[in-house]
């Protein structure tokens, strides 16, 4: 300490002391607490360059990023709300859509009702064959009822197709059906379950009973697709 | 040496590893690198003096860290972040000047 000279040396001597590997436990940890902060060094150092894009810059400019990044956030935002009311006018025309095809439906179901759709489906062609002329309007008209009650939708007589006002009339040349002119035999088109049809004319002092005291012969034929092609106009 | 090794060891893997710093480290990283750069710096002086202890020198290395990190962290929930991180640098800044002087005057003389 006193000569510099013997300080200097003596200082050498510790430094090549120091330089000197030794494995002590005091020493691997200096090692390893001199890696960890290296590795922190590097670490912080990366960080730090990473960063200084906006660390030099000036604190107008900075107001200006600000302020575009509020006026782009804004301009998204509305985007945004318009895209939303878009996408919540699509889904509503879509429940629009499916309304049209519900109505279409009902539409189509009504037609088939008021007999102004042409139809087709499984059901009974009943012809009614009347030798001696004893089949009256009020028997088509049993028929008719017969049918409906058994669940037929659609029913064609002849040509005419039977709606709710059909109405028969025994007229000088025989039956009038909404004023149609209808002839022996008579073949009548009936749509819904084929099996219930049946039942349902052939019970005991049902039409086909009726009609066949009457002197005319009834026959019933079940079909997979009874085709119904007479239409009310309006 | 073995502590120079894992200096060099230590830039080393950072620079391999690209390490992220994360979030909540990242304000008190920095400070906790100067005082262990102070802490370093004593440590070679001591031991150029020949008055090194390596129980002292882990313990104020550890230490030193974790209080200048901790001083930022109070100064950070005092709302004086800032003004406390600077005081911190300065002082270990003015702590590794002087060590690097001792330094030099052990192994220049001058």
């Amino acid at each position: 300490m006193s000569a510099p000279e013997g300080g200097r040396a003596g200082a050498r001597r510790a430094l090549a002391d120091l330089l000197r590997p030794r494995a002590t436990r005091g020493h691997l940890i200096g090692g390893l607490l001199s890696l960890v902060l290296g590795f922190a060094l590097v670490a912080q150092v990366h960080t730090t360059q990473r960063d200084t894009t906006f660390a030099t810059a000036r604190q107008d400019e900075l107001v200006g990023v600000l302020s575009d990044l509020g006026q782009r956030s804004e301009r998204l935002r509305g985007d945004v709300r318009d895209l939303e009311d878009t996408k919540a006018g699509l889904e509503r025309d879509a429940r629009g859509g499916t309304a049209l095809q519900e109505a279409r439906e009902r539409a189509a179901t009504y037609g088939l009702l008021a007999g102004t759709l042409p139809a087709e489906g499984p059901g009974v062609e009943v012809t009614i064959t009347d030798p001696g002329g004893a089949v009256r309007a009020a028997d088509l008209l049993d028929t008719l009822q017969e049918l409906r009650d058994a669940g037929a939708e659609v029913v064609q007589i002849g040509d005419v197709r039977a709606g709710a006002g059909t109405y028969f009339l025994d007229g000088p040349g025989g039956i009038l059906a909404d004023g149609h002119r209808l002839a022996a035999p008579y073949r009548v088109l009936a749509i819904g379950d084929p099996h219930t049809l049946t039942t349902a004319l052939g019970i005991p002092g049902g039409v086909v009973k009726t009609l066949e005291a009457a002197g005319a012969a009834v026959a019933i034929a079940q079909r997979a697709t009874v085709k119904v092609r007479a239409v009310r106009s309006g | 040496m073995i502590a120079l090794i894992g200096l060099v060891a230590g830039i080393v893997l950072g620079l391999v590893f690209h390490p992220e710093v994360p979030l909540w480290l990242q304000p008190y990283l920095p400070i906790a690198i100067v005082a262990a750069l102070d802490a370093m710096s004593g440590g070679v002086r001591a031991r150029l003096e020949g008055m090194f202890d390596e129980k002292v020198f882990v313990v104020s290395f550890v230490s030193n860290t974790i209080i200048a990190a901790l001083i930022v962290f109070l100064g950070d929930q005092l709302g004086v972040g800032s003004q406390l991180s600077t005081g911190v640098v300065v002082v270990l800044g003015i702590r590794i000047f002087s060590n690097a002087a001792a330094i030099r005057r052990r192994l220049f003389g001058a």
